[in-house]
């Protein structure tokens, strides 16, 4: 039967989650370009693709289609991407050991927070909270271009800021995701 | 283990041999089996002409099962041994079968297993053994229609349908002696009936209200490939329902109170659902109660009153179907097309509701009720090989978060809803003792946080860690979905390479032993030889890998081989070719297992390649116009 004493067994045909993809390891990733290679990898290697192959070779389809997957999901939103980027580079992002932020941003987190309870209430909410919204995809945009430069540094304080840039990407992208639930 | 047609030794196994595949839609109130044929995909009919076959089993003591409209007519005389809407019951446990309580009329024996077994004339019955019935008597129709061995079904389940529900129809697909080739999801079989896996792109809602479930799915297709951005449901919703509201109503207005018998409420039901399946046409239908002391009450029901019947469980479908676009991130109006499956879907106001909701009129040319058995055999006839150019290709996701339970009775989610299968995970767990040696993995399914509120799926231990102190370990525990949407789960201790895997078998299902002796039961019933059988299966299992390592071999031999890896690939399959003309099923079986090993290397390579190749042609294509 397929997959009784595969996990584990990994195959080794990704080196990583770019390399899988024929992608240089960089932040830049169009977006569109990688679907286009998930749904033509997909398209290729699916287990439906190997019903009547051999064995060996349904058990390598099954594990490429799954990294294919795993990969897809990290590469296309950028702060996954970006973690995953430094992860590669020898950072960890650390959000479960270390909750140390930056004074002023923390700041910044509180301030949008009080807004968002206060929207919440409001008569004119959906005014309100699309304001707020698009204030922090402002926020996250400039973040992300300022990522990218990091990145193109390469760097160790470099590293160290694109790490405190995706923890920070982080914080925004949950209050955004708040911010849509009241929506 | 596959079961394909055989050829004589010595002919070459053209590749393009057709072979017999169904699809196979296992619905709570019908079932059905289509296939392709001639190019085009329809269900098949049995000698009657009827296309259905009620879902229905009735047992008899020392006689075979009745199955279908012969087992329905019975259903009121005897609705003890007459077991109908069985894929409510389908992988779930005896605590699940008391909340469904009222809804099932029949008695469950009080065994030591966790599993509901029903009280029936020819013996206790678990649900699979029920279900395998239903698909034997598919697989019969198939076979006498098709004429010849099938070598393949793609068989339909719910996209709600959890790991343990997905195991169970495997399971009883292997009772019933058919080869899965895939479990597919009901709406993704629906949108390849209506051909949207065609069009160019877009955005599309599957609406599957059927017998006893209910189902929104939101799929998205770009270029061939279909994706099922979201799914939502209620696995107890459905036309079953409809129809106990409308008894309720009537034995209400026969002036009853205390509660029906068996037999009277079999009765009502039916009549209750002839009453609601002629409002379909009529605006009001006569109806009538035969009461307990003789007397008859008549009235009629409007199709007014049975809007007010119904609208309440109409609604709840609205619930998950909101849901399931919020998961996508889309609003009603970017749905491009809506398509109608399932029985109940015929109703005017089921209609009138969903397109009030949509803001736009359902598909609902095809029959609802085989739009998804068709969809199925468009599917099966492509993996069973019959179209090796065909481009389609069925992304399907995990209904519901698998994970782990944690300190403090807590889930930590590892595949969270909704990820695109086959999926692989992994996170690192590590000991909270000093010198802990073993580690319990509870598996759980669902969207809860804590472990009483998700469905426990197995457990399993990892042992011989080294004594360290808390926290030192560093545990690896994968998680790995296949295609079919079933999950196996390892664990590894990262310093030592201690190892432990399991390939989830939820505590309530059948084990594997289990099977084998229904199996056994089975053929020996059906006056089979079990081991004829057994060598039988052992032989076409032979011959699809020596098809298969052939094919690759003289696609790629020349380039991925030097001359011993040659020489050794060679000689395994010379030893199977030997076994295969022999009658020892376990030298076939190890024969099979050394070309598996002596491949492994090259299926690595070839597949390697094909990546580097797959990608290569992103690059070129930039340049070619």
């Amino acid at each position: 039967m397929t997959g009784q004493a595969s996990v584990g067994v990994q195959a080794d045909l990704g080196k990583n989650y770019f390399e899988l993809f024929g992608l240089p390891v960089t932040f830049d990733v169009d977006v569109a370009d990688l679907t286009a290679r998930y749904r033509d990898l997909q398209r290729r290697f699916h287990p439906d693709r190997f019903a009547s192959a051999s064995e060996p070779e349904r058990r390598l389809s099954l594990q490429l289609t799954a990294q294919v997957n795993a990969a897809f999901q990290t590469l296309k939103d950028p702060v996954v991407r970006a973690r995953y980027l430094l992860g590669l580079q020898g950072v960890d992002t650390g959000e479960d050991t270390d909750t140390s932020m930056d004074t002023a941003f923390l700041m910044e987190q509180m301030e949008l927070r009080e807004s968002l309870a206060e929207a919440r209430e409001a008569a004119d909410r959906h005014v309100r909270l699309e304001s707020l919204r698009q204030r922090v995809d402002e926020e996250f945009e400039a973040r992300s271009a300022q990522l990218r430069t990091r990145f193109m540094e390469n760097s160790e304080p470099a590293r160290r800021q694109a790490r405190n840039l995706v923890r920070e990407m982080q914080f925004l992208q949950k209050i955004a995701h708040e911010i849509e639930e009241l929506e | 283990m596959a079961l394909l047609q055989i050829s004589e030794p010595g002919q070459s196994t053209a590749p393009h041999e057709h072979r017999l595949a169904v699809g196979i839609d296992l619905g709570t109130t019908n079932s059905l089996v289509a296939s392709v044929r001639s190019s085009i995909a329809d269900t098949l009919p049995d000698e009657a002409g009827r296309h259905l076959l009620p879902s229905v089993v009735h047992y008899r003591r020392g006689a075979d099962p009745l199955v279908g409209d012969a087992a329905l007519d019975l259903a009121a005389d005897d609705p003890l041994n007459t077991i109908a809407s069985v894929k409510r019951l389908m992988g779930r446990g005896v605590e699940d079968v008391k909340r469904l309580g009222n809804l099932l009329p029949y008695e469950f024996s009080t065994g030591a297993s966790a599993m509901p077994r029903i009280k029936t004339a020819a013996g206790d019955r678990s649900p699979v053994e029920v279900s395998a019935e239903i698909l034997r008597a598919l697989k019969h129709r198939a076979e006498t229609t098709l004429g010849g061995e099938l070598s393949g079904a793609v068989i339909t389940v719910p996209a709600y349908f959890d790991d343990a529900q997905r195991q169970a129809t495997k399971d009883a697909a292997r009772l019933a002696g058919l080869n899965v080739l895939r479990l597919l999801n009901e709406p993704t079989a629906a949108a390849v009936a209506y051909g949207l896996d065609q069009s160019a792109e877009g955005v599309f809602a599957i609406y599957d209200l059927g017998g006893g479930t209910f189902d929104i799915s939101i799929l998205r297709l770009n270029r061939g490939v279909f994706e099922v951005l979201a799914t939502a449901g209620d696995s107890a919703l459905g036309g079953d329902d409809m129809d106990h509201a409308i008894a309720d109503w009537m034995w209400q207005q026969a002036g009853l109170n205390e509660h029906a018998d068996r037999k009277l409420q079999r009765r009502l039901l039916r009549d209750a659902r002839a009453a609601k399946q002629a409002l379909t046409d009529a605006l009001t239908v006569p109806v009538q109660v035969l009461r307990p002391d003789g007397t008859v009450w008549q009235g009629d029901l409007a199709r007014s009153t049975l809007v007010q019947l119904v609208d309440p469980l109409i609604e709840r479908t609205l619930t998950p179907t909101r849901r399931a676009l919020k998961d996508a991130g889309l609003k009603p109006k970017d749905i491009q097309e809506v398509v109608m499956v399932g029985g109940s879907t015929r109703m005017p106001r089921v209609q009138e509701k969903v397109e009030n909701f949509f803001g736009r009129k359902p598909l609902t040319t095809i029959d609802p009720d085989k739009v998804v058995a068709i969809g199925a055999a468009i599917q099966a006839d492509v993996l069973a090989g019959n179209k090796p150019d065909s481009d389609m290709l069925l992304l399907d996701v995990t209904p519901l978060s698998l994970g782990l339970e944690i300190m403090g009775g807590m889930v930590e989610k590892i595949i969270p809803r909704n990820s695109t299968i086959p999926t692989v995970r992994a996170q690192e767990f590590t000991t909270f003792k000093d010198g802990q040696t073993a580690l319990l993995i509870h598996v759980l399914q669902g969207e809860r946080e804590l472990v009483s509120d998700c469905r426990s799926l197995a457990r399993f231990e990892l042992r011989g860690i080294p004594p360290m102190v808390a926290g030192a370990a560093r545990i690896r525990v994968t998680f790995q979905v296949d295609a079919d949407g079933l999950l196996s789960v390892a664990a590894r201790e990262q310093g030592t390479g201690v190892e432990a895997t399991v390939t989830v078998k939820p505590s309530y299902g059948l084990t594997d032993a289990e099977i084998e002796n229904m199996l056994r039961d089975s053929i020996a019933h059906a006056s089979d030889d079990n081991s004829v059988r057994n060598l039988r299966e052992q032989q076409v299992d032979a011959d699809r890998v020596l098809e298969a390592v052939q094919a690759a071999l003289r696609a790629d031999g020349e380039k991925y081989l030097d001359r011993d890896e040659r020489a050794a690939i060679d000689a395994a399959l010379a030893a199977l070719h030997n076994a295969r003309i022999g009658t020892d099923t376990t030298a076939i079986k190890q024969a099979v297992a050394a070309v598996d090993q002596a491949t492994q290397a090259f299926a690595m390579r070839r597949m390697d390649a094909s990546v580097r190749a797959a990608l290569a042609g992103h690059r070129l294509d930039e340049f070619k116009s």
